[in-house]
């Protein structure tokens, strides 16, 4: 068997029971076309060397046991949207009312014909499959069951504050946003909640000129659950985009972020917190086209692994012929805290212009000895004193976050996950 | 306050003996200097008295007031009031310095059950000893000795020996690398710290630091014993005659 029939095979059995969602049908039908070309990744496949995605293409979820212990939910204290999904499907009754919002803001499930999102859904993720298929966000635009459809034409007075409750063992679900930002917009999306036991959850985000979109996200917590995440940004002239994602446990996450200059002067940060003991594979795959010029991209990934937790970076910054004064910066670094958890690193650069600006880094290693004897030596405990060098290690992601309060949020959110994780 | 009987100590890794029989006593109140060649081993006993991995003591004690310091981790020997100002501080880039500072006291008070110290007192007390070691704000701001100059980071630790009051403060090599004004501030540091329930172990090579730091007794290492001990004219004597007489009398 060769390998498209192989991919095809694993499509097949994949798709085997699920329904097409009705609505938008254009798009989905266009988008069910892209992913029956491609099939579904395997081991075999270069973007999925460091990542197996069997557990993705299982035909049922794997159940995935919920957390028992209560922690408190992040950004409780701010003054925002909030917006509830249990099990993948939004919950009305525990959400504010969407009308009241001062966005526009619609549920993918019931949008009507001839809503402003069929000529926007799918389209940012169309955009993304080249060079690089990306076969499970095409799946999501053919056969995502629910999602918001977010459009802002001002400043948005508060951020829509989404969060992804569980309540079954197994649900998978299948989530699809769309935002779109008019001129000078300005949004903020936070999202927390390990949402379902297997989520696939894309985000397309449309800026057009001088937008302002920051997304803070917290992906829940829960050992067993898997996840594979796509962002699709598309930056008009001087648009802003910035997103940062803490990532606390979980057996499988795939964070992919597709991010397109096509206008000048536009900025681009993307972040992440990784942290993860035992049976966790995290992967953050990051993909940044400059086409435009004196665009800013900025790469910031650090992971906490340890007891065989494995981390893993693919990170590519592809300047295109004529985006002169690209500034592209990658930094991807992980803190082993032993012998057994694993980091693969995978930057990638890839440059078309001859006047401009890109450096990449990559690190692992261990908690620095002396550092921990001078801590200890100024009274504090050794257990203590570690998670302040875990802390310090992550701080160059949560500078990414522009909000204080928000940015305080994560940190104790950080905190109580290292207190729970001590020994 | 301080007493070292007959310390024997290795490097872990290796089966080298770098300490061979160290006694020393020091009273409450009381400063001492250790003056020594390079690789006589003051550097060893300083690190050995405050916990610091790869080490072995196979033989001898080291107690503070009469608890064993040897069998204490360090953030114990800390909270028992045992502080070590590094000859070479450590820079911690994304650890705040106030943070550092409050997180230090606020874990030795916890350890000797006492309650945290507020917000606001701190802040008060960080300002006050800041300002007689002209540490301005900017550098209580800054990650832990990242950036900061030699001297800075030499005027950073004798703050943190102010904010925490240990009662045994070891100085290892606080001279090197400062300038003359920088020495002078940071002996005025010290100087003002001195107390009679407070005691200095001051490791030096020079006798210039001893000017500002009167000593009432200086001991001289060399091969990993102390080898001569005397009042403040025998830091004097190095000076003038080097150590090489010193090293030959007890041949």
């Amino acid at each position: 068997m060769g390998a498209v029939s192989v991919k095809a095979e694993a499509l097949m059995q994949r798709l085997a029971g699920l329904a097409h969602p009705s609505g938008l049908r254009a798009a989905r039908a266009a988008a069910m076309a892209r992913l029956s070309a491609m099939g579904l990744p395997s081991k075999r496949d270069e973007y999925w060397q460091y990542t197996d995605p069997a557990a993705l293409n299982a035909s049922v979820a794997l159940p995935a046991a919920l957390a028992v212990d209560d922690d408190a939910a992040l950004f409780g204290g701010l003054d925002a949207v909030r917006l509830v999904f249990v099990d993948g499907v939004f919950d009305a009754a525990a959400s504010d009312d969407l009308a009241l919002t001062g966005v526009s803001i619609s549920r993918l499930a019931n949008a009507p014909d001839g809503h402003w999102a069929e000529t926007a859904y799918g389209t940012l993720e169309a955009l993304g499959q080249s060079p690089i298929a990306r076969p499970w966000a095409a799946m999501n635009t053919a056969y995502a069951t629910d999602g918001l459809l977010i459009h802002v034409t001002g400043q948005a007075k508060k951020p829509l504050s989404i969060t992804y409750l569980r309540r079954d063992q197994s649900a998978d679900a299948i989530l699809h946003h769309v935002i779109k930002l008019e001129t000078g917009a300005e949004l903020t999306l936070l999202e927390q909640g390990p949402a379902a036991a297997r989520v696939n959850h894309v985000i397309e985000v449309d800026l057009s000129a001088s937008a302002r979109f920051h997304h803070i996200r917290a992906q829940g917590r829960d050992m067993g659950r898997r996840a594979v995440t796509h962002i699709f940004a598309h930056l008009a002239g001087e648009a802003l985009f910035k997103s940062f994602t803490l990532t606390a446990d979980g057996a499988l996450t795939r964070n992919e972020a597709v991010i397109t200059f096509a206008g000048p002067d536009a900025k681009a940060h993307i972040a992440g917190a990784a942290m993860g003991d035992g049976a966790f594979h995290h992967d953050d795959t990051v993909f940044i086209t400059h086409a435009a010029e004196r665009c800013e991209s900025r790469q910031v990934f650090k992971k906490v692994l340890k007891h065989g937790a494995v981390g893993v970076f693919q990170g590519k910054i592809l300047v295109k012929k004529g985006a002169q004064k690209t500034d592209g910066y990658q930094i991807s670094q992980a803190l082993l805290l032993d012998d057994d958890s694993q980091f693969l690193a995978k930057p990638e650069l890839e440059i078309y212009a001859d006047d401009v600006k890109c450096s990449h880094g990559s690190t692992s290693g261990a908690i620095d000895d002396t550092s921990l004897f001078y801590l200890r030596s100024r009274g504090v405990p050794l257990r203590a004193a570690q998670s302040l060098l875990i802390l310090a290690f992550l701080a160059d992601t949560i500078a990414e976050i522009e909000d204080e309060a928000i940015a305080e949020d994560i940190r104790a959110g950080l905190e109580t996950w290292l207190a729970r994780h001590e020994s | 306050m301080l007493e070292i009987k007959n310390l024997h100590v290795k490097l872990e890794e290796e089966d080298k003996q770098i300490l061979k029989g160290v006694t020393l006593s020091i009273g409450a109140g009381e400063v001492h200097a250790i003056m020594g060649p390079n690789g006589s081993g003051k550097s060893t006993l300083s690190y050995v008295l405050s916990g610091r991995d790869g080490y072995t003591v196979t033989e001898g004690s080291a107690t503070l007031d009469g608890a064993d310091l040897l069998a204490m981790d360090p953030e114990v020997r800390a909270a028992q009031g045992l502080f070590l100002a590094f000859q070479y501080p450590v820079e911690i880039p994304g650890v705040g310095n106030m943070t550092f500072l409050r997180t230090a006291l606020n874990a030795q008070r916890k350890t000797r059950g006492e309650p945290e110290i507020s917000a606001g007192d701190f802040l008060k007390l960080v300002r006050e000893k800041a300002k007689s070691l002209k540490i301005d704000a900017e550098m209580l701001k800054r990650p832990v000795n990242v950036g900061f100059s030699g001297g800075e980071k030499k005027r950073n630790e004798i703050l943190q020996m102010a904010m925490l009051e240990p009662k045994m403060c070891i100085l290892d090599e606080t001279d090197s690398g400062l300038d003359v004004d920088a020495m002078k501030l940071v002996s005025e540091g010290v100087n003002a710290l001195r107390s009679a329930g407070r005691s200095f172990l001051v490791i030096t090579h020079y006798q210039r630091l001893l000017d500002h730091i009167k000593p009432d007794v200086v001991h001289i290492m060399a091969a990993g014993r102390i080898i001569k001990t005397g009042g403040p004219e025998l830091a004097l004597e190095v000076e003038n005659n080097g150590y090489a007489d010193l090293l030959a009398e007890v041949k």
